[in-house]
């Protein structure tokens, strides 16, 4: 396998004569995937996000677990005498670093750390330093109403509800019902009392709720920037998985952008955050978000570290922006792999003109056929079908030289349908 | 998502009263913002009321808490506070007890306060009154009720029962599925 980086990293002149770069990369794929114990599949998607010596790094920091890491509960205490009082409970730790201020790193202790008096009581959180940087991009601010929309077991939420200082409201929502009781539980020890717990499917949102002042969306994903902690994703992801994930990731995202209230006058903004280091459901997702939207824009997270995110990725381009998003990685940052995205949502801007013509093209062609069809005019149909598909023609000419291919396309689609749809009863 | 019914807030209140006394006004009157009680599947919660109206939206079955949990009614109509609770109590307990370092874990485990175990009591409380119990960082640990009044306490001997445990902190662990 080292020897393979090797000649990777400086190919033409290590190189054996007549074996391609391909072949080489191929080996050394199978390699990790069988020495790291990864599904070729996974491996290879892994592989390709990195430069050879580097993607060899990351396989190789998935298998040493990342330290454990605890939020201070602001609400309940300061860190210092949070640390005073642990420190006397005999565990040693540390703040972990200059860019936040409530988080601490532990090194080790003599007592289970998740059973003290202090975690009891709701002193501080268990929480991955991942799990802090959605938050610090959200940046709430006292006063707003946020929903969290997949939220358990809480770790955000209460951290939220922190920085809120007991003030405005939270929605912690989560799909999984069972998950919500631990999410409950962690919020009143936290002592959030301006929590909402509720169990949705996030797709639902802005139809129960909407007009929120920021939105957190940590989405489901497949887990592949957590490896050390769990490490069945190793095996149990496939092509479909991904498809399923990428899916469910974009119906999110617009939703959790139709929750957000553009005219909120502190917020407007939204947060979309994996614990997933693949293209497709970090980079891709936010691209798709921002062509379907025309009203968010990509702001810069306000996290200090972290690498940019990739604007071409194995020929697929995205939109410049997205360099303004976050990625974070285990061998790097020592901290689970992690992507931040922080989006502003304006107020709708009105559609563009030409989108509009295209379709109310295509909605009279279609009203005025069916209108035909109930008085059976044959003729007049034949004559106005001929005149609507001359029409759009021109229109769908004229779409596809300025913006909007797809809805051209879609026009003559539509006038061939009912031509042909027409033309058989006529026969009939 | 209801209000109590006048009999259902005697209940809570009486309960209340038993850990607060008269401090009982603070909750329903609040200077800053407007609280109310709801009952929501048998369980009673403490919210601001603007909080209470976002709450609103959200369907039955989909809601699972709001606010505070302060407990539940069992079938009978019997209410019960639960350790959620144990913020406002602690806040405006008019007897508390701290207990010793020692009596710490024994306590999160769920047993009785014990003599040997007691650091502190307020000075006249009477036999059988709400007390909660702090650790000697005055960290709020849970609540029960007293089994003697403070004077007895003097001279009993260290294994005795000054308090019976009631709820803690420790649930948060160990019954972390019917808490809320």
């Amino acid at each position: 396998m080292r020897h393979c980086v090797r000649i990777l990293g400086n190919f033409k002149r290590l190189a054996e004569e007549g074996r391609s770069r391909s072949e080489y990369v191929a080996q050394l794929i199978s390699d990790i995937a069988s020495y790291y114990g990864y599904n070729e599949f996974l491996a290879e998607k892994l592989f390709h996000l990195f430069s050879v010596a580097e993607a060899i790094e990351f396989f190789e920091a998935n298998e040493v677990s990342r330290p454990v890491t605890i939020r201070t509960n602001t609400l309940k205490t300061r860190r210092r005498d949070l640390v005073q009082a642990l420190i006397n409970r005999g565990v040693n730790l540390e703040p972990i670093g200059k860019w936040t201020n409530v988080g601490l790193q532990v090194f080790e202790s003599t007592v289970p750390i998740g059973a003290t008096p202090e975690y009891l009581a709701g002193r501080y959180m268990l929480q991955a330093a991942s799990s802090f940087l959605p938050v610090i991009a959200l940046d709430p601010q006292p006063n707003e109403r946020i929903l969290d929309m997949a939220s358990a077991p809480g770790g955000k939420t209460t951290h939220i509800a922190a920085l809120l200082q007991n003030t405005g409201h939270v929605f912690a929502n989560d799909a999984n019902k069972a998950r919500t009781k631990s999410l409950a539980a962690n919020a009143h020890r936290m002592g959030c009392k301006n929590v909402t717990v509720c169990s949705y499917d996030g797709r639902e949102f802005p139809k129960v709720m909407g007009g929120f002042d920021r939105v957190l969306l940590d989405a489901p994903c497949s887990g592949t920037g957590v490896i050390s902690k769990d490490s069945s994703v190793k095996v149990n992801k496939s092509d479909r998985d991904f498809m399923l994930l990428s899916h469910l990731q974009k119906q999110l995202i617009l939703c959790a952008i139709d929750s957000v209230s553009p005219e909120s006058k502190t917020g407007g903004y939204l947060v979309y955050s994996t614990c997933s280091v693949t293209v497709d459901e970090n980079e891709a997702v936010v691209n798709y978000a921002l062509k379907k939207r025309s009203n968010v824009k990509l702001v810069d997270t306000g996290i200090a570290f972290g690498r940019e995110g990739y604007t071409q990725y194995r020929g697929k381009t995205f939109h410049p922006s997205v360099a303004l998003t976050r990625r974070f990685y285990p061998h790097v940052h020592n901290m689970d792999g992690f992507f931040v995205a922080k989006f502003k949502v304006e107020k709708r801007a009105k559609v563009t003109e030409n989108n509009v013509g295209v379709d109310a093209v295509t909605s009279t062609v279609a009203d005025a056929a069916e209108k035909v069809k109930k008085v059976e005019g044959w003729w007049f149909a034949f004559f106005l079908v001929y005149i609507a598909s001359d029409l759009c023609v021109y229109v769908s000419s004229r779409g596809k030289t300025q913006t909007d291919e797809d809805k051209g396309s879609s026009c003559s689609r539509t006038t061939q349908g009912l031509v042909s749809k027409i033309g058989m009863k006529a026969a009939a | 998502m209801r209000p109590l019914t006048e009999e259902e807030s005697k209940a809570v209140f009486t309960k209340l009263a038993n850990y607060i006394g008269k401090n009982l006004v603070h909750l329903i009157d609040r200077n800053d913002e407007p609280y109310c009680f709801r009952l929501h599947k048998d369980k009673v919660y403490y919210a601001s009321e603007a909080n209470m109206r976002l709450s609103i939206s959200v369907a039955r079955p989909n809601l699972i808490s709001l606010g505070t949990c302060f407990g539940k009614f069992s079938k009978s109509g019997k209410f019960k506070l639960h350790v959620t609770a144990l913020d406002y109590l602690a806040q405006y307990a008019k007897y508390k007890i701290w207990i010793k370092p020692n009596g710490e874990m024994p306590f999160l485990y769920g047993n009785h306060v014990l003599k040997a175990h007691l650091g502190r009591i307020t000075e006249d409380t009477p036999e059988h009154q709400g007390v909660v119990v702090f650790n000697m960082n005055d960290i709020p640990l849970g609540f029960g009720v007293t089994a003697r009044s403070t004077v007895d306490t003097r001279k009993l001997d260290p294994t005795a029962i000054i308090a019976f445990h009631q709820a803690d902190v420790g649930e948060y662990l160990r019954d972390e599925d019917t808490l809320v």
